[in-house]
């Protein structure tokens, strides 16, 4: 359990913000200039607070200084010391664990390299190893693929994802990169202006259309967990079975029986109210409609049931007009398979 | 070489007292580099033009204002006479004392450039990392200012090695005692017929300078490599 209340004031900005977090991986999600990483500097101690507590699992780290809260934290540029080599700056805080650590993370023939000469991938996995080795009770992670190229951050993620399925401390995630928030986070914090907006359980908040105007237009969009069925070999292929329909995604997701999270972007999803014929879409969803949020702009937001799952479509306020939506009525939820990008599809326990 | 054993001691004498003024000085420079690039409080700009007087006065006055403080009947020197039974005018510690505060500006803005340049981002990732502030100090920072460490000794010991004004004021010149390199020279100099002993002392000046520099530079590639890797 994490409890955090903090207030700090910096220049003109002002950091109150407030959440409590049950065990897992807690992501900090807002844009730039939100607050987050002040956020975390105060709940690592980097940054004094006004007032305002911290307590991680009953202990309360207000007072503690920084080197004493055996926080781990894993910073956007890994700050790895450029004398010691990586077997050095792993061990620097401790040896916890030391061997599953390397092994996790892949670093066993780094061991000797010196910082300077890894690619940034490497340096994010060491600074990931690093602060685990130090046996955290809590670790934080500051967008550590922000500074990285796309095929490092899907290296990275790949053990990132690994790393929050197993860990048994908890997590706090920084990003403002829905992708990434929604493949490993359990509960998700909204951030704006220095207050939290949201906090609560991921997949709740991503599929409640009132959340949509506060996560962003661009990066809302719900998460399904669905089972792969089957890898049609020839097409290149996955179909995924969901509560109330099934999915045909691109590429090979995974070995059939496996779970996988889907994420769907609110405003890849095309609503029909009648049974939508001859369209190149593979996925349709038949869904009944929960709720209609209308915002301040030109979009609706609006919550779809299909079995047991939740969707998020956003659509322009005036084809919700025309096509007379409204709650409880019955709707086609189209899916272009290829809108989900591989970032947005990741493995699940 | 035409040098006679007064020559040879003020060699000798030259080094030791650079050896030691370099090494006891070093610490205190950290110090107070440290304390004038990381840290606010009152006064900061006082300590700052104290260290940096010597750079800037006369160095026949700084010599003096040593003798005034240090000297038997000064308040520092006395105090030291009486109780200790430690005299360093006109000693060759007295000559360590000038060579330590006249090198003493050069080798804190060196080091304290070193300071200013380590990523405080580091020693916040030491922290984190459960090290204390003196573990920070000594694993992170201290190896990452090591190459500014060296330059401001080598900068602090040739400057010592030259120091001449506030020597020979604080010290005087009695040959085997407080003669350097610079006094000896200078001391040749009013005698005539001595050319061949002044151009053997300057030629040995002149190598003393050029090893230090070399050793300097080696030491201080080692140093890069090994932070860079």
């Amino acid at each position: 359990m994490i409890d955090v209340a903090v207030t700090k004031r910096l220049g003109q900005f002002t950091l109150d913000a407030a959440f409590t977090a049950p065990p897992g991986v807690t992501a900090l999600f807002g844009r730039s200039g939100s607050g987050k990483s002040s956020l975390i500097n105060c709940i690592a101690g980097l940054m004094p607070l006004n007032a305002g507590h911290v307590r991680v699992g009953g202990a309360d780290l207000t007072r503690l200084p920084v080197h004493k809260r055996r926080i781990g934290y894993v910073f956007q540029d890994a700050r790895l010391f450029p004398h010691l080599s990586v077997l050095q700056n792993l061990t620097y805080g401790g040896t916890y664990d030391r061997d599953a650590v390397i092994d996790m993370l892949g670093l066993t023939d780094l061991l000797n390299r010196r910082p300077s000469s890894l690619s940034g991938g490497e340096k994010s996995r060491v600074a990931i190893g690093r602060a685990l080795m130090s046996r955290p009770q809590l670790l934080l992670m500051d967008e550590p693929l922000a500074a990285l190229d796309a095929p490092r951050k899907a290296e990275v993620l790949h053990y990132l994802e690994r790393l929050c399925a197993t860990a048994q401390i908890p997590i706090i995630y920084v990003s403002h990169a829905m992708s990434e928030v929604a493949r490993l986070a359990t509960t998700l914090v909204l951030l704006d202006a220095g207050h939290v907006t949201r906090a609560g359980p991921l997949d709740d908040i991503l599929s409640d259309p009132a959340a949509v105007s506060l996560i962003g237009v661009r990066e809302a969009g719900a998460v399904l967990t669905g089972t792969i069925r089957g890898l049609n070999t020839a097409d290149g292929l996955t179909e995924v079975a969901l509560s109330a329909g099934r999915l045909i995604l691109p590429g090979r997701l995974g070995s059939p029986g496996a779970r996988i999270r889907l994420r769907i972007p609110a405003q890849e999803v095309i609503l029909s109210t009648s049974k939508p014929v001859g369209l190149s879409a593979l996925n349709v969803l038949r869904c009944r409609i929960a709720a209609i949020e209308i915002g301040h702009g030109p979009g609706v937001a609006v919550s779809l049931i299909s079995g047991t799952d939740r969707l998020l479509a956003r659509i322009t306020r005036r084809s919700a007009a025309l096509m007379g939506l409204v709650v409880g009525q019955e709707v086609h939820a189209i899916l272009k398979a290829t809108a989900m990008s591989p970032q947005d599809i990741g493995g699940s326990s | 070489m035409d040098l006679d054993a007064a020559a040879w001691a003020a060699v000798a004498l030259s080094l030791r007292v650079a050896t030691v003024a370099t090494l006891l000085g070093l610490p205190v420079a950290i110090g107070v580099a440290w304390l004038l690039a990381r840290k606010q409080f009152w006064g900061r700009g006082l300590l700052n033009g104290l260290v940096h007087l010597p750079l800037v006065l006369p160095p026949v006055v700084t010599g003096y204002l040593l003798l005034l403080a240090f000297g038997t009947q000064g308040p520092i020197g006395g105090f030291l006479h009486d109780t200790f039974g430690i005299t360093v005018a006109f000693r060759w510690t007295g000559a360590v004392l000038a060579a330590a505060i006249m090198a003493f500006p050069l080798t804190v803005r060196a080091i304290r450039l070193g300071f200013e340049a380590v990523p405080q981002g580091l020693e916040d990732a030491a922290a984190t990392l459960g090290a204390s502030r003196i573990r920070v100090f000594l694993t992170i920072t201290l190896p990452l200012i090591a190459p500014a460490v060296l330059a401001g000794a080598v900068l602090g010991f040739a400057k010592s090695l030259g120091e001449f004004g506030a020597t020979i004021t604080f010290v005087a010149a009695i040959p085997g005692q407080t003669q350097t390199i610079p006094s000896a020279i200078y001391a040749l100099l009013q005698v005539p017929g001595q050319d061949g002993a002044v151009v053997s002392l300057v030629v040995i000046s002149i190598l003393l300078a050029m090893g230090t520099l070399a050793l300097a530079e080696w030491l201080s590639r080692r140093m890069t490599a090994r932070i860079a890797g």
